[in-house]
């Protein structure tokens, strides 16, 4: 695997398994919408087409540094695709297309020479249904780790128990790391899939309704989760639930049939959206 | 929840035995078809058995590995159309599975949308090809080109060799147990091919974004991802292309040369447990010990096939958590 380490930002990893902050090379030009807190990642002027059919119009969207954005809308508004723009999973797909500017530590991540394995492991991804591989807990984690970086067997250890610490999986798994993934339990399974994200050391995570099939329980650890990662981890969120959105997002985006509608701090989007077409939605009107 | 006080309308169920008696019905048939199966399969063994044992009787343990085949004397063994089963069909597995894997991966992973109907097509249509024309084809095409331009150079290149040498030596006939293999392994490909393509296929698109998602390149979500979830189903799959290159007769009679001889040559001819028994039976009178020796090879290609089927099943029996 390429593993320039002047293409991407290092970031140093104390043994006391917190992290440094990440390095914020670039500002977009783009005003946030939370004061005095730069982009992570730009979105401008965004397209997106599955074939003819145009998914995304003209998105303008910011994330901000190491803060959680959350996207709402109805089913089909564009939100998950957007998520898929962020990481070029749509790649993978024939017929489908993005136009626009993304823009991550000033470089355009839509740049169709852009080496596609480097940026998948700088912006990470989580799923909507957990997917733990058919390998043990520990090979779930070091796998993606490999991919880019060759660790000695204790550095490798260390990250995994760091990365497990870090999705507040460690305590359960600590010691049965050998035996399958497929044997814990749904919210586990997710939170493995968490910590096998962080484990390559992503400076970007998109989740995609991440506890959509979780229960209370397993959610509300999600979110408690989601919140200790902001502090290293620029975060997008997509979710159905307007609850988790409040809760978990500093700021909140709302699409609807592929535009932008509006974004604002997560406060004032549930208090006083500007939209009527927000407004609508949030208080369950339509959707 | 609104409610209402309208009155939920009286069920009218059903209380007659007609659904019941067909429900027994439905089971009895069911069951007899199952059973049937088990009736079918212990019935060829058994009968496949009794044809055997007088073969059996007169040679004892020595059928398996004499390697004589004398209608004169009535000696009859089973060592060489054994090895030549064995031989021929490991070798064409040795050669057809990376072609079929390369020809899944490629349709599932790298072809453009537009190639993957018609190469899949036409490796459907390969399968259904009858072996007796491959066997023709073999004779007519394959058999000359090895003769001529295939195997000379190797004999000669690998004059010397220690192993090698005697692997590829020989008069270059074009026929022999290394064709065999050769036209055995194209009849397989497709079957391999198009059941590895099925169960590739059905990995969920989820787990290969999961992988795509850490970074991984199209090899690496191949072999960490896809493989590990399709490998029963994989070795399935090879094992089905086995069955049928351990019980190929008419394509492998045309090409392997026929003779009962093993030869420590690839390039030599030889003879398998069908081929023989294709060449033979018609010459053998009912009664006979040498019908009864061909019935036991049958009985014994039975058994290869059957011992192959557990080994991978023991192989494939999902490992305990550890």
């Amino acid at each position: 695997m390429p593993n320039d380490p002047n293409e991407r930002p290092t970031l140093p990893m104390s043994t006391t398994l917190n992290m440094a902050p990440p390095l914020v090379r670039e500002q977009s030009s783009a005003a946030s919408v939370l004061a005095g807190v730069p982009a992570r990642l730009s979105i401008q002027n965004l397209d997106f087409y599955y074939g003819a059919n145009r998914a995304l119009k003209s998105v303008d969207l910011d994330l901000p540094d190491r803060k959680v954005t959350a996207m709402i809308g109805p089913s089909g508004c564009g939100k998950s695709t957007l998520l898929r723009v962020l990481n070029r999973m749509y790649d993978l797909y024939p017929g489908q297309r993005a136009e626009g500017r993304v823009m991550l530590d000033g470089e355009n991540i839509l740049d169709p020479g852009l080496d596609l394995n480097q940026l998948r492991s700088r912006v990470g991804m989580v799923f909507q249904k957990p997917t733990p591989f058919p390998m043990s807990i520990y090979d779930n984690i070091a796998f993606g780790v490999k991919l880019h970086e060759r660790l000695s067997k204790s550095a490798m250890d260390e990250r995994v128990e760091w990365s497990l610490s870090r999705a507040a999986l460690w305590g359960e798994v600590k010691d049965r790391l050998a035996s399958s993934a497929t044997g814990l339990s749904g919210g586990q399974q997710q939170r493995l899939c968490i910590a096998r994200t962080i484990a390559v050391r992503p400076e970007v995570i998109l989740l995609d309704e991440p506890t959509s099939a979780l229960d209370p329980i397993s959610t509300l650890k999600v979110e408690e989760l989601i919140d200790e990662l902001k502090q290293d981890f620029t975060i997008a969120i997509v979710t159905h639930n307007m609850q988790q959105a409040a809760r978990c997002a500093d700021q909140v985006a709302f699409f609807y049939m592929g535009e932008m509608v509006e974004v604002a701090a997560a406060a004032q989007m549930f208090t006083a959206p500007k939209q009527k077409r927000t407004q609508d939605y949030i208080t369950g009107r339509f959707g | 929840m609104s409610t209402t006080t309208v009155d939920t309308p009286p069920v009218a169920r059903a209380t007659g035995g007609n659904s019941r008696t067909g429900d027994k019905l439905f089971a009895g048939a069911a069951t007899a078809s199952g059973l049937f199966v088990l009736v079918l399969l212990g019935a060829i063994i058994v009968s496949l058995f009794i044809g055997a044992l007088p073969a059996f009787r007169a040679f004892g343990p020595f059928f398996l590995v004499n390697a004589n085949w004398d209608p004169v004397q009535e000696i009859f063994g089973a060592a060489v159309p054994i090895f030549g089963t064995v031989v021929t069909s490991v070798l064409a597995l040795l050669m057809a599975v990376p072609l079929a894997f390369g020809i899944a991966f490629f349709l599932t992973e790298l072809a453009p949308a537009w190639m993957r109907r018609p190469v899949g097509t036409a490796i459907e249509l390969l399968a259904a090809v009858p072996s007796i024309i491959f066997g023709m084809w073999g004779f007519f095409v394959i058999v000359p080109i090895m003769g001529t331009y295939i195997e000379p150079p190797i004999i000669d290149l690998l004059d010397g060799v220690p192993l090698l040498g005697t692997l590829f030596s020989g008069a270059p006939f074009g026929t022999g147990i290394f064709t065999a293999a050769l036209i055995l392994a194209l009849m397989v490909i497709p079957f391999i091919a198009a059941t590895m393509r099925d169960v590739f296929l059905t990995v969920p698109a989820v787990y290969k974004e999961s992988a795509y998602g850490l970074g991984c390149t199209t090899w690496e979500v191949m072999r960490s991802i896809v493989i590990p979830f399709t490998r029963v189903s994989v070795v399935g799959g090879i094992m089905l292309g086995l069955g049928r290159a351990l019980g190929e007769t008419m394509a492998v009679t045309f090409v392997i040369g026929n003779t009962n001889r093993i030869t420590g040559s690839l390039f030599g001819p030889g003879n398998t447990i069908a081929s023989i028994v294709a060449l033979e039976f018609p010459e053998s009178p009912a009664g006979s010990l040498k019908l009864s020796s061909l019935l036991a090879l049958g009985f014994i290609l039975f058994a290869i096939s059957f011992i192959v089927l557990a080994i991978s099943r023991f192989l494939l029996k999902p490992k305990a958590a550890a």
